[in-house]
């Protein structure tokens, strides 16, 4: 139902096409790095890295929105929600794209190296992260709380595929120790991209946040085990 | 929820062949701001006046159902007498109605209808503690025998809260007390609702949704005659229930 008040509704709605600008940027800045990554293309590279203040810009643009719509209109019940969870999700986003411009950055150093096998792994990682980025953004922007809700489950495979190539990466570093610099920096990207993961997941909470004013409960178990390996835990 | 100071079972109320209030049900905790929300006509003021029996005195007026003080029947043939209800449950309303009498004779006429206090000393004490906790005192200290009409609009509802506390009551009524109010009067009312709190339990009726959420613990609804939804009041404003309290507070009601 619209507000009585039509001028809110218009803010409202530029918050959210702020967001929604915002998020499709940050797909576009995550898509380009794993491109950039697999074609070892250090232009588009550059570009990524470049492109990334744009993100920040959007960020700002929903900071300034926020603290207006807070101040003007004193939102409540659902509008708060919207408003507090803008803020927070326009976060994430920062951070997404800033993990994708960091892995971009990294690109350059793999590019005047030789190639190293893990990367396929390390790309099958970063798509697997790209479409969780994209559909939990979605179901923000289309309110679909039980949709937000059962994608965190995708963030354990994310987790499950970072954990095997943590254990692969380091596999080939002890079998050639000239590959140690390259699979460093793999290192790094596969982190980055299982944070994606973690932020994707934020998003999904604050979907499911806004719609139904309900935090979700329970914790969701770590399957994330490489901060073990090669420590004795038995 | 705390203790129930006062409760309602099925109260309706009939204005002539006009059904105004219809079987609300709700307990008033003890200690705690309970505020009243709804549009126009919702009946939350009627809601109130039954409260103290205030609709007694409006031609066409039925009651029916249980209105609840401690427990013990507020209407019917074991009520509480009225003049004693009104005297445990006070009222302030929307616009200041300080009688033309002097600041003291405002505060001093409860305990004088109900000979709580002797004339002199024991009176000036009665009417000094009611300005103070009305937090009017230190402004009309030195004029108690000016007429209380005579002060501004912020003063005279203070005025009225004194008033109404001196025969210390154990509820207070509010009307929409701050719509006549600026925001610097209705702040002082605020935090004079805040206070009052610790020795009172309050309802209050108001038509701005800021000012229910600033003052009060717990919220009602109202609409069409029916209590929609009650509940803390932060979960009312931040993740309301029901479908119609978040039209309404939100403004996006009708």
């Amino acid at each position: 139902m619209p507000h009585i008040v039509k001028s809110f509704d218009a803010e409202l709605r530029r918050l959210e096409e702020g967001l929604a600008r915002m998020g499709g940027l940050a797909e576009t800045q995550l898509a380009a790095a794993i491109e950039a990554l697999e074609n070892r293309d250090s232009d588009l590279a550059a570009r990524v890295m470049h492109d990334d203040s744009r993100v920040d810009a959007g960020e700002s643009f929903i900071n300034e929105q926020t603290v207006k719509v807070l101040a003007l209109r004193a939102p409540v019940a659902d509008d708060l929600r919207t408003v507090v969870a803008a803020l927070k999700v326009s976060g994430e986003i920062e951070r997404i794209a800033d993990l994708a411009a960091n892995a971009a950055k990294r690109s350059l150093v793999l590019n005047q190296l030789p190639p190293v096998a893990p990367m396929r792994s390390l790309i099958r990682l970063g798509r697997l992260a790209l479409e969780l980025v994209k559909d939990v953004l979605d179901s923000y922007l289309s309110h679909d709380a039980e949709r937000a809700l059962s994608l965190r489950e995708r963030d354990q495979e994310l987790d499950d595929v970072y954990s095997a190539l943590f254990r692969e990466i380091l596999t080939y570093m002890m079998e050639d120790p000239r590959t140690i610099t390259p699979c460093s920096h793999l290192m790094f990207i596969a982190k980055n991209l299982e944070r994606i993961g973690d932020h994707a997941t934020n998003i999904a909470e604050l979907a499911y946040y806004r719609v139904t004013g309900k935090t979700v409960a329970e914790e969701r178990t770590k399957k994330d085990v490489s901060s073990f390996i090669g420590a004795d835990l038995s | 929820m705390p203790d129930a100071k006062m409760t309602t079972r099925r109260l309706a109320v009939h204005y002539g062949g006009k059904l105004a209030l219809k079987e609300v049900d709700l307990d008033i905790p003890a200690g705690d701001v309970t505020a009243l929300i709804g549009p126009s006509g919702c009946g939350k003021s009627t809601f109130l006046r039954c409260l103290n029996r205030m609709n007694d005195t409006v031609e066409g007026a039925r009651v029916s159902g249980e209105v609840t003080l401690d427990g013990k029947p507020v209407y019917g043939p074991d009520g509480i007498d009225p003049v004693l209800l009104r005297a445990r449950v006070g009222m302030v309303f929307q616009r200041p109605n300080p009688f033309p009498k002097s600041i003291y004779d405002n505060v001093a006429f409860g305990p004088r209808l109900h000979g709580l206090a002797a004339e002199g000393e024991e009176m000036d004490r009665v009417v000094r503690s009611g300005l103070e906790r009305a937090g009017l005192w230190a402004e009309v200290k030195d004029r108690l025998h000016e007429k209380g009409t005579g002060i501004s609009g912020g003063q005279q509802q203070r005025l009225c809260i004194a008033r109404a506390i001196a025969i210390e009551p154990e509820v207070i009524l509010m009307d929409e007390p701050c719509s006549a109010l600026d925001p610097i009067a209705t702040a002082k009312i605020e935090e004079l609702i805040d206070e009052l709190r610790e020795n009172f339990t309050i309802v209050i009726v108001t038509h701005s949704m800021q000012q229910a959420a600033r003052v009060s613990q717990f919220t009602a609804f109202f609409h069409l005659g029916q209590i929609i939804e009650v509940g803390a009041t932060e979960q009312v404003f931040t993740a309301p229930r029901n479908e119609l309290t978040q039209g309404y507070i939100t403004g996006r009601f009708g």
